[in-house]
């Protein structure tokens, strides 16, 4: 660190320190909002699968024997797409009945143009949040890294119904923040051209959610 | 936590320094205000718009039945944040080093743009790609990067639209939102190389064309500059909440971020996001959800970027914590829900603030971050008719309204007393905060003013009347000798002479010209009430037959009795009426430290100098379910 920054540090928390000296005793903070659900998981599931659709991607419920056939269905023949190393390999669909398979590894990762150049991301995750439909990508060996599931435009990911919660709070109690975080709701989209709202910016554009049994 | 508080640090004199960059107003804002409101396609914009955000957040707010809780838990956890900023700054920076990211300090937003250029030119870069932010848009840092052969390429649509059309931002969220679909493709199809002639005006249409024109960006530059909506103290995480991917491409792809972050932007845990996150989306876009959260803490090997710094910026924040009423401005988790629900904004549009945080919060924010007697940034604190509506739908329940008088307060205080002392020597005026419990919210906040304007003035050393004075003066005496306001009222006649044929008066000299300056008055009557009523009152008192006379015994034991009727009848918990108070006693009990507000006494709805501000809140019909 700088000498300069050091300075500019003790004058700025000098700064903070003589704005207080009216020694300000807030409250503490009452965390009285919804920590925990009352729902079942069946209402649960039908408020996720109701906010998914309504942010415009795609809901499908499947089980671990039908899984493999519903990728290899979403993914259609001649595309090329990319998992993470860790993903299950009984949940993909069998050589030959879907595209090229291109798996992302720690030791060759692909390159940004390399991703470019695929149709489709397959990956787990890690916790959904039913009230707002939102999914969490935590970096586990069956996510992947960040990039992986960003620059192809088509992002297929397996949701496991018990890792579906109501609540926002509920949600990110089951984050592990040491790792990268990325909550996505529904594809990319943009409301800032007179508020319509567009889906499919930069981010993938068209989102496929399996619910796994 | 390694940490060296530096209060032994010496100083000298720790002063009071207010922000420099985009925030101040370069006119006063009636003149701006005046200009926009004659554009009409601005306010065909605007109006439909707000209407249609408005009507969004409306609807995603009023599914929750608990948000009246999650904002007053925001209003608390941001309350502590501020009395525990210097111990919450430092756990950041311990953290935030500890996963392998760099912290620097910046006291201004030169300071700021220094760092950033500094470690932009380390990496041997032209160009680099942003992500939209409120602390660099604050700083100017596109500009000074653009003076020192940087090249800043906006990656968000609606700032990417504001930075090709060479215009400024109107809107915290939505900076674009002044300009309509059809005036966006002129200015794609003139800035944009190898756009499609044939752009239409349809919005998916002209995201593709951005998609198109940024996505090679996105793959090649190697430096990203972003803001930060929220750093966690105990982990040193970063969050970004967006919309486009933008976001996430650039805190991805590149070799090196740089985050700038101002200083209230830091929350003591990990779990206090489960309330931001909660609060901000509903307030802001009107969603459930945004599209996109980012949340990294540090560096994870293998993926994004490996080299990641983040800039602490005070640029006035510290001179804004100084105030002890105009502190809660810093709460701001920039959702822009107030700018939505502003008459004010809606038919001014924001360019009239100046500032780059426009609307009610921006009245409140920029006058404190630069001094009120800092440029027309004084004329803010008027922007608004104080209605209320910024506060009941604000997230972390700023008490905008309040803090507006008390700048007002603060400006007729730093307007009144003729400055000899140059601004520096005005600048280093020590905080006089004195503690406040105990005192009565009212007796407070006027002494909260009054020390406030004293710390904004600073040194008074001479006054010199105005007109302002002449006339309060003149009033004083007036009503205080009834003979004198008699004599002064014969002169009324006079003032029909301005009126005319037609009655009107539409120009008055002077500093009352005020009044004429947007509207017409009626000329004054030929004679004062006072005046006509010693002329025409009946020689001799109407007395009243005993008969017509009130029976006041009679009453009394008419009604005997009947007051602990009432009592029991809503004491038993059945109908609206005791729920009603039931909730209102509950609010009095969660009375948080902001207290009455002005809001509450426009509307009577407060019942003691204690009342809580709960009672004037949204309708509570959520939590009753």
């Amino acid at each position: 660190m700088s000498e300069q920054t050091t300075s500019a540090k003790a004058e700025i928390l000098a700064r903070i320190r003589s704005a207080l000296t009216d020694n300000p005793q807030p409250a503490t903070p009452v965390r009285d909002y919804r920590q925990h659900s009352s729902a079942d998981a069946q209402t649960v599931r039908e408020m996720f699968i109701d906010r998914i659709v309504d942010y415009k991607a795609r809901a499908f419920t499947e089980t671990s024997e039908t899984v493999a056939g519903r990728i290899a269905e979403l993914l259609g023949e001649s595309g090329r797409f990319v998992v993470p190393e860790g993903f299950p390999a009984d949940w993909l669909p069998r050589d030959g009945s879907a595209g090229e398979r291109i798996v992302d590894t720690a030791e060759a990762p692909l390159s940004h143009a390399e991703l470019d150049q695929l149709d489709a991301v397959v990956t787990s995750s890690t916790v959904s949040c039913a009230e707002t439909g939102t999914v969490f990508l935590n970096a586990g060996p069956a996510e992947g890294r960040r990039a992986i599931s960003l620059i192809p435009d088509h992002h297929i990911c397996v949701v496991p119904a018990e890792s579906i919660v109501e609540l926002v709070p509920e949600a990110l109690a089951r984050v592990d923040h040491g790792q990268p975080v990325t909550m996505f709701s529904g594809p990319s989209a943009t409301s800032d051209i007179e508020l319509q709202r567009v889906e499919g910016v930069h981010g993938p554009r068209n989102v496929d959610i399996i619910i796994l049994d | 936590m390694t940490t060296t508080r530096p209060t032994t640090v010496s100083l000298g004199m720790p002063t009071v320094r207010h922000g420099r960059g985009n925030l101040f107003a370069e006119e006063p804002f009636t003149s701006g205000a005046a200009r926009d409101l004659e554009n009409a396609t601005l306010r065909g914009n605007l109006n439909f718009a707000m209407h249609k955000i408005r009507g969004k957040r409306a609807a995603v707010v009023s599914e929750m039945p608990d948000w009246q809780q999650l904002r007053a838990a925001g209003s608390a956890i941001k309350q502590n944040v501020l009395a525990n900023l210097p111990e919450l700054l430092e756990q950041f920076e311990a953290s935030f080093t500890a996963a392998g990211g760099h912290v620097h300090w910046a006291r201004d937003a030169d300071e700021a743009n220094a760092i950033a250029l500094r470690l932009i030119q380390e990496q041997g870069v032209s160009e680099v790609n942003k992500i939209k932010s409120m602390a660099t848009q604050e700083t100017g840092l596109n500009e000074f990067l653009e003076d020192h052969g940087i090249t800043a390429v906006e990656t968000d649509l609606a700032e990417e639209i504001v930075q090709l059309g060479g215009d400024k931002p109107s809107h915290i969220v939505v900076p674009a939102i002044h300009r309509n679909r059809d005036e966006v493709r002129d200015i794609f199809l003139r800035e944009i190389d190898g756009v499609r002639p044939d752009l239409t005006s349809e919005p998916a249409d002209l995201a593709e064309a951005s998609r198109q024109r940024l996505r090679a960006k996105f793959f090649d530059n190697r430096v990203a500059v972003s803001g930060a909506n929220f750093g966690i103290a105990e982990t040193g995480t970063l969050t970004i909440v967006e919309s486009e991917g933008n976001g996430r491409m650039c805190l991805t792809l590149p070799e090196t971020l740089i985050t700038f972050m101002g200083i209230e932007k830091v929350l003591p845990r990990f779990a206090d996001l489960e309330v931001f996150l909660q609060l901000l989306p509903r307030s802001s876009t009107g969603e459930r959800m945004n599209p996109y959260t980012s949340l990294w803490t540090g560096v994870t090997p293998g993926d994004g970027p490996q080299n990641l710094h983040v800039i602490l910026i005070d640029n006035g924040r510290t001179a804004t914590l100084a105030d002890e009423v105009g502190r809660q401005a810093l709460h701001c988790i920039r959702c822009s829900a107030c700018l939505n629900v502003c008459p004010v904004f809606e038919r001014a549009g924001g360019h009239a603030y100046g500032s780059v945080y426009p609307g009610p919060i921006g009245a409140i924010l920029s006058p404190q971050m630069t001094g009120i007697e800092a440029a027309a940034n004084n004329s803010l604190p008027y922007a608004s008719s104080l209605c209320g509506a910024c506060y009941e739908v604000c997230p972390v329940k700023i008490n905008i309204p309040d803090v507006l008088i008390h700048l007002r307060g603060a400006d007729v205080e730093a307007r009144h007393s003729a400055r000899s002392t140059a601004p520096e020597a005005v600048d280093e005026t020590p905080a006089t905060g004195t503690s406040a419990s105990g005192a009565s919210r009212r007796a407070r906040l006027s002494a909260a003013a009054r020390t406030g304007a004293a710390r904004i003035v600073g040194a008074v050393t001479r006054r010199v009347p105005d007109q302002m004075d002449a006339l309060m003066a003149a009033a004083k005496t007036a009503f205080a000798k009834p003979r004198l306001l008699s004599i002064g009222e014969r002169g009324l006649p006079l003032g029909r002479i301005l009126g005319g044929r037609d009655g009107k008066i539409s120009l008055l000299p002077g500093l009352i010209g005020g009044w004429t300056q947007h509207r017409i008055i009626d000329a004054p009557p030929a004679q004062s009430f006072r005046h006509w009523w010693k002329r025409n009152r009946p020689s001799t008192p109407v007395r009243r037959t005993p008969e017509q006379r009130a029976n006041i015994a009679a009453l009394i034991e008419a009604n005997r009795g009947r007051a602990a009727e009432l009592h029991e009848r809503f004491a038993a918990p059945a109908d609206d009426y005791t729920w009603l108070m039931a909730a209102e006693r509950a609010a009095i009990q969660q009375h948080d430290a902001t207290g009455d507000t002005v809001a509450d006494y426009a509307r009577g709805t407060e019942t003691s100098a204690t009342t809580a501000s709960g009672a004037a809140d949204e309708p509570m019909k959520g939590e009753r379910a």
